[in-house]
C-alpha cells in the first residue's frame, strides 16, 4: 500500500515535466525525421504523400561540401580551444585558491553578455575600418584589400572565442582534483618536463578534456550565427543551410530532411563516447554541467 | 616543481581575447566617429537616438513579457521536476525523466528551434508571441531543474521530517520549512531562466511571427542591416543589464543558508 502510495507521488510530481518535454522535445523530433519524407506544397507547407526525392537531393555535391566544411571548421575550433585550454586550466588548478576564484570568475563573466553581442563585437573588430585589420595593415601583415570577414578562419576564431571558456571549465575542474604530487613523482624518476605533462597529466585529467572536447564540438556542428555575421557564403555550415531552407525559399521537408542528417551528426560523437567508457566499465560520462 | 612560464603566457592571451572586443565595444559607444574605428570625441547621441527608438521599445516589451512569463512557469515545472529527481533518485522513471531533463542542455539550438518550428506547423498553431513562449519554457526548464536539483543535494531532508514529527501539516512543512531554505536556489534558477530568455535569438528566431520580434531579434536585424554605433549602445547598455543580473544572482547563491 505505502509502496504504491509513493510510486503514484513520483509519477504526479514528474507527470508535468515528462509531458512537456515530451510534447516539444520528443514529438519534434519524431517529426523532423518524418517531414523529411513528406513532399513540399507550393505555400510553404507540408505536402501530403511520401517522398524519397528530397533526401536523394542531399546527395549533391553542394551539399558534400558543406558537410565536410562543417565538420572540419567545428573540428578545428575543438582543437584550438583545447590547445588553449590545457594550459590554462592548469595554471588556474596550480593557482592558491584565492586566485583560482577570481581568474575562473575572469573567464566566466564576459560570457554572462548576449551572445549576438560578443559576435557583433568581433565582426566590428574584423571589419575592413576595424582596429585589427588598421593595426595589422599599420605593422604590414595585411594589404590594404584584405579581408578579414567573410572567410573561414573569422568563423573558426569567433568559434574558439564562443566556446573556449566551456572547454576551460571541464579541463580546470580536472586538473584541480589531480594529484599533482604524481608529476613530481614522475621527474623524480627522470622524465623530462614535456615527458611528464604528456604521460602523468594528460591522463589524468582524461576525463575533463573528453568533456571539454564534446561541449564543443557537439554545438560548433550546429553552428549558425557566427558564420552567418562573420562567414558569408565561402563559410556557410549546415546549420545556414537549415535556415536558408525555412527563411529563404520555405521548403520545410528540405529543411527537415538536414536537419535529421545534423541530428544524425550530433548523436554519433556522444554515442561513441558512451560506448567507449561502457568498454572500460566507466559509465559515469560528464557530458556538461549547467551553468 | 617549476611552473614554466607557458601555462601563465597562455592564460593571459586568453584574458586578453576574452575582454578585448568586449571593451572596444563599450568605448566604441561613445564615440562620435559613425564608421571609422579612430576616436572622434566623446558623444551620447547613439543612446540618445536609442532612447527615441519605438521599435526598440516594442521589442523590449515583448521581451519582458515572454520572459517573465516562461521564467514563472519554467519555474514550477523545474522545482517540481527537480523535486521528482531527488526525492526518487535511482528509479526508471526518474532515470528517463533526467534523459529528457538532459537533451534540451546539450542539443544544438537550431535543432531546438527547427523541431519546434516543425511541430507548431504541423499542430496548426500560428507562430507569435505565445509560440516563443512555449518555446522558452522547453529550455528553460532543464536549467532550472539542474540549479535547483543541485541546491536539493545539499538540504536535509530530516528537517522536514523533524517538523512533521513535531505536528506540521505536509502543507505547513513544505511553507515553512523547505521553501524558505530552498528559496536561494529558486532564485538562482529563476534569474538564470529570465537571463536565457532575454538572450535567446536562435531558437526565437524559427519560432517568431509577424508583431513578435524580440529584443535579440531586433539586434540581429539592426546588426545585418542597421547603424553600428546604435547596436554598440545598446550592447553596451544589455551588458550593464545583465552584469548587475549576474552579480545579484552570485549574492544571492553565497546566501545559501
Amino acid at each position: 500500500m505505502k509502496r504504491n502510495k509513493r510510486r503514484l507521488q513520483e509519477w504526479l510530481i514528474s507527470l508535468p515535466t515528462l509531458l512537456w518535454l515530451s510534447l516539444f522535445i520528443v514529438v519534434p523530433t519524431v517529426l523532423v525525421f518524418a517531414i523529411a519524407f513528406r513532399p513540399a506544397n507550393p505555400y510553404g507547407g507540408i505536402g501530403a504523400g511520401w517522398t524519397l526525392e528530397t533526401i536523394r537531393g542531399l546527395w549533391t555535391h553542394g551539399y558534400l561540401v558543406i558537410a565536410w566544411r562543417t565538420f572540419w571548421i567545428s573540428a578545428v575550433t575543438t582543437v584550438l580551444c583545447i590547445l588553449l585550454a590545457v594550459p590554462t586550466g592548469y595554471f588556474i588548478a596550480r593557482a592558491s585558491m584565492k586566485w583560482q576564484n577570481r581568474l575562473l570568475l575572469l573567464v566566466i563573466v564576459p560570457f554572462w553578455t548576449s551572445f549576438l553581442v560578443r559576435v557583433f563585437a568581433w565582426r566590428s573588430l574584423l571589419h575592413p575600418e576595424g582596429l585589427i585589420k588598421q593595426v595589422l595593415e599599420g605593422i604590414g601583415l595585411a594589404s590594404p584589400q584584405a579581408t578579414l570577414l567573410y572567410h573561414p578562419g573569422a568563423v573558426v576564431l569567433v568559434m574558439v572565442y564562443t566556446f573556449l571558456p566551456f572547454t576551460i571549465l571541464p579541463i580546470y575542474a580536472a586538473a584541480e582534483k589531480f594529484d599533482f604530487r604524481l608529476v613530481e613523482a614522475a621527474r623524480d624518476l627522470g622524465a623530462r618536463p614535456f615527458q611528464a605533462f604528456r604521460k602523468v597529466f594528460l591522463p589524468g585529467i582524461r576525463r575533463g578534456l573528453l568533456t571539454a572536447v564534446l561541449v564543443v564540438f557537439i554545438p560548433a556542428l550546429g553552428s549558425y550565427i557566427i558564420p552567418d555575421l562573420v562567414g558569408g557564403p565561402a563559410s556557410e555550415m549546415l546549420g545556414n543551410k537549415i535556415a536558408q531552407r525555412v527563411f529563404v525559399d520555405r521548403n520545410l521537408p528540405y529543411a527537415a530532411a538536414l536537419s535529421a542528417v545534423l541530428i544524425l551528426a550530433v548523436l554519433a560523437p556522444l554515442i561513441a563516447v558512451l560506448v567507449l567508457q561502457r568498454k572500460k566499465g566507466k559509465a559515469d560520462i560528464i557530458i556538461g554541467e549547467a551553468p | 616543481m617549476k611552473k614554466g612560464r607557458l601555462p601563465l603566457a597562455a592564460t593571459l592571451l586568453v584574458l586578453v581575447f576574452f575582454y578585448l572586443p568586449i571593451i572596444i565595444l563599450v568605448v566604441n559607444s561613445f564615440n562620435a566617429a559613425r564608421f571609422s574605428s579612430s576616436w572622434q570625441g566623446f558623444t551620447l547621441e547613439w543612446y540618445a537616438k536609442l532612447f527615441h527608438s519605438p521599435e526598440i521599445w516594442l521589442s523590449v516589451r515583448n521581451t519582458l513579457v515572454i520572459a517573465l512569463g516562461s521564467t514563472a512557469v519554467s519555474l514550477v515545472l523545474g522545482t517540481a521536476a527537480a523535486f521528482a529527481l531527488h526525492r526518487y533518485a535511482g528509479s526508471r522513471l526518474q532515470q528517463a525523466h533526467y534523459t529528457l531533463i538532459y537533451t534540451p542542455l546539450v542539443v544544438p539550438e537550431i535543432l531546438m528551434g527547427i523541431s519546434l518550428l516543425m511541430a507548431f506547423v504541423a499542430a496548426g498553431t500560428g507562430l507569435g508571441l505565445f509560440t516563443i513562449f512555449l518555446a522558452h519554457v522547453t529550455f528553460c526548464v532543464s536549467y532550472v531543474a539542474m540549479v535547483v536539483l543541485a541546491r536539493l543535494q545539499d538540504f536535509d531532508f530530516q528537517l522536514i521530517e523533524a517538523a512533521q514529527d513535531l505536528g506540521a501539516s505536509w502543507w505547513q512543512s513544505t511553507r515553512k520549512v523547505l521553501l524558505p531554505l530552498l528559496l536561494p536556489g529558486l532564485a538562482a534558477g529563476g534569474l538564470l531562466a529570465f537571463t536565457l530568455s532575454v538572450d535567446d535569438f536562435v531558437i526565437t528566431f524559427f519560432v517568431a511571427g509577424p508583431g513578435s520580434t524580440t529584443l535579440p531579434l531586433r539586434i540581429y536585424s539592426m546588426i545585418k542591416y542597421g547603424n553600428p554605433p546604435m547596436i554598440n549602445a545598446l550592447s553596451t547598455l544589455l551588458l550593464a543589464v545583465t552584469l548587475t543580473a549576474v552579480i545579484a544572482s552570485q549574492r544571492l547563491a553565497r546566501l545559501k543558508r
